[in-house]
């Protein structure tokens, strides 16, 4: 079975995502997704019942390391590549949230 | 005519260290010769993406004051994807959305090649966050190919493999998340290797797939792509992922080959090779396996039958993670912001919408499609469990035999162009170097011939979990016995090589 995608799907899709895509791009990838997502259905077809799933390939168990404190990046450096900055403030400026 | 390293644009990153060491040239030399072969040839190839020429030549000069000559690299010249990090030099990682991104932290592998003498020239073209197999995902312009300019070079750390090809540095370091060292080093002729997974610290990569990205060598012979390997390998407490496993002394293992391989395994997956060849390829990998035996190598049939999946489970896996992974992207702490908008949110939107390109855009869509409610049963876990199986069919290979060998990639070097408008076709060119990774294996690609049309095929090797020893081995004992290594671009043509 072919995968198809609607406009609503991929718009859907988009909001999830955080893009805003132009009339164009919304036809373009309902088209290539559909194409891309029928070609994966093939690991649909495939039995496997009790095979567990690889999130981690190589099994290192829980990691270890003292709990010194060392500086952080200071906040000049931090904030140096910034669209929007106050340096004097030290902050981070961003468009109003309400 | 000398043929020192000096006069020799193609001297290996040992033959460099060891007239360093003689006194017979200095890291300064060394780093000035890289720089005007850069800026010789880098106008047609396009494989910089920045070149830090005054900070290398400072570095080199620091360098040229230490008495004696110091660490294993010392003096040599090395070009980083730019996706790695390094201090006060831009990443852009091909991306408009880090345009004007400085660094200000080294990633773990810049730090470990500076301490042990390696000077960084520069940061090298690349796709997109590493998506792609061309370097056409690049916003900045894609590289070309040395041995033919209108072709890609592969990718996505296309323009580490052609720095290291057309002879502007000996070494350069890529990351491999489906193959974008091991392809581009198959397009170029030139040897490139993805360690096992965990092997090396990715403090200060870029993030695309972290249950598959990892940072390897380019070189253009196995012993160099060893002795970086061995520098830049080991736990690292700033990566929880990079293992805490013994590093063995790959430089002088490679650099001592045992010139036969008699009582190495090297399974050919027959199956896995049935469809999609190019015939030039297959006739260079069936003469290549001809070689292995002729050294003694004892060849078997091995079966992966789950590979042909691969592809399909690498797509669904990759975008899963680059989805994840590329939130960070929002306009706020780093990177371009979008101006004019209302609202944070609008904010966040705009600024992803202008500053990601089109097959970043598709894959983050993919991705979180594939993550969403009602959907990652059906995609994403299935995928992590047919993920599964392709582990097992190599552990079952494992069993009998010591490497699998296959081809990098189905075809030589396609045209520049040729396949960006169906981005499904660039996706079934990964056919060969996606299993490794999805996996964890260790996987090395070596030159073994040319096309009718003298472009260069890549042969590769995979081997157990930490096993690149064995790789190095066999592909060392391979290039002994074969004339490839000593082939370079632009000798017929001199096209570009003027230098």
């Amino acid at each position: 079975m072919a995968s198809t995608l609607t406009r609503a799907d991929v718009l859907r899709i988009a909001r999830l995502a955080h893009l805003e895509l132009s009339e164009a791009e919304v036809d373009l990838f309902a088209r290539q997704l559909g194409e891309i997502l029928t070609y994966a259905e093939e690991v649909q077809r495939v039995d496997t019942t009790d095979v567990a799933p690889t999130s981690h390939v190589i099994a290192a168990g829980t990691v270890w390391r003292p709990d010194t404190p060392v500086p952080p990046l200071d906040r000049e450096a931090a904030l140096a590549n910034a669209p929007d900055a106050s340096r004097d403030a030290g902050l981070f400026r961003v468009p109003k949230v309400l | 005519m000398s043929a020192g390293p000096l006069r020799d644009a193609f001297a290996s990153a040992t033959a460099i260290r060891e007239a360093i060491g003689r006194r017979e040239m200095s890291a300064e030399d060394a780093c000035r010769h890289a720089l005007d072969r850069i800026a010789a040839t880098d106008g047609p190839l396009h494989a910089f993406q920045h070149v830090a020429a005054d900070r290398a030549l400072e570095r080199a000069r620091t360098l040229d004051r230490q008495a004696p000559p110091g660490g294993p690299l010392h003096g040599v010249p090395i070009a980083l994807k730019d996706n790695i990090v390094v201090r006060g030099v831009p990443a852009t990682a091909g991306s408009r959305i880090l345009e004007r991104y400085v660094s200000p932290f080294d990633a773990t592998v810049a730090e470990r090649l500076e301490r042990a003498g390696a000077v960084i020239v520069g940061k090298t073209v690349c796709d997109e966050f590493a998506m792609g197999s061309s370097t056409e995902n690049s916003a900045y312009g894609p590289s070309h190919n040395p041995w033919a300019l209108d072709r890609a070079p592969g990718g996505s750390s296309g323009g580490s493999a052609v720095a290291v090809a057309a002879g502007m540095t000996p070494l350069a370091l890529g990351s491999d998340t489906g193959g974008s060292i091991r392809q581009p080093a198959a397009l170029c002729g030139i040897v490139g290797l993805k360690p096992t997974y965990g092997r090396v610290s990715r403090y200060g990569l870029i993030a695309f797939a972290s249950s598959l990205d990892q940072i390897g060598p380019f070189a253009r012979t196995v012993a160099d792509a060893a002795l970086c390997l061995e520098v830049i390998s080991g736990a690292d407490e700033r990566d929880a992922t990079a293992a805490n496993q013994k590093v063995p002394p790959f430089a002088s293992l490679a650099a001592a080959p045992e010139g036969d391989l008699r009582g190495v395994r090297v399974g050919v997956p027959e199956r896995v090779l049935a469809s999609g060849l190019d015939p030039a390829v297959r006739a260079a990998f069936d003469e290549s396996v001809r070689v292995l035996a002729r050294l003694g190598a004892d060849v078997r049939p091995v079966d992966l039958p789950h590979s042909g999946l691969g592809i399909a489970v690498y797509y669904l896996v990759c975008t899963a993670e680059a989805s994840s992974n590329l939130a960070r992207y929002d306009g706020v702490r780093y990177g371009l912001r979008a101006g004019d908008a209302s609202s944070l949110d609008a904010m966040y939107d705009r600024t992803r919408s202008a500053g990601f390109g089109a097959e970043v855009k598709r894959r983050i869509m993919l991705g979180t499609y594939v993550l969403s409610a009602g959907y990652c049963d059906a995609y994403y876990l299935k995928a992590q469990q047919v993920r599964t199986l392709i582990r097992r069919d190599f552990d079952q290979a494992f069993a009998t035999v010591d490497a699998v060998v296959m081809p990098t990639s189905p075809t030589p070097a396609f045209r520049l162009g040729e396949r960006t408008a169906d981005p499904l076709q660039m996706y079934l060119a990964d056919v060969f170097t996606v299993t490794a990774p999805l996996a964890g294996l260790p996987a090395i690609s070596v030159p073994c011939g040319f096309s009718e049309a003298h472009l260069p095929i890549g042969l590769q090797l995979i081997g157990r979990a930490w096993d690149e020893a064995m790789l190095f081995r066999v592909a060392a004992a391979y290039e002994q016995a074969t004339p490839w290594k000593d082939a370079h671009p632009g000798e017929a043509s001199g096209a570009y090589d003027r230098a």
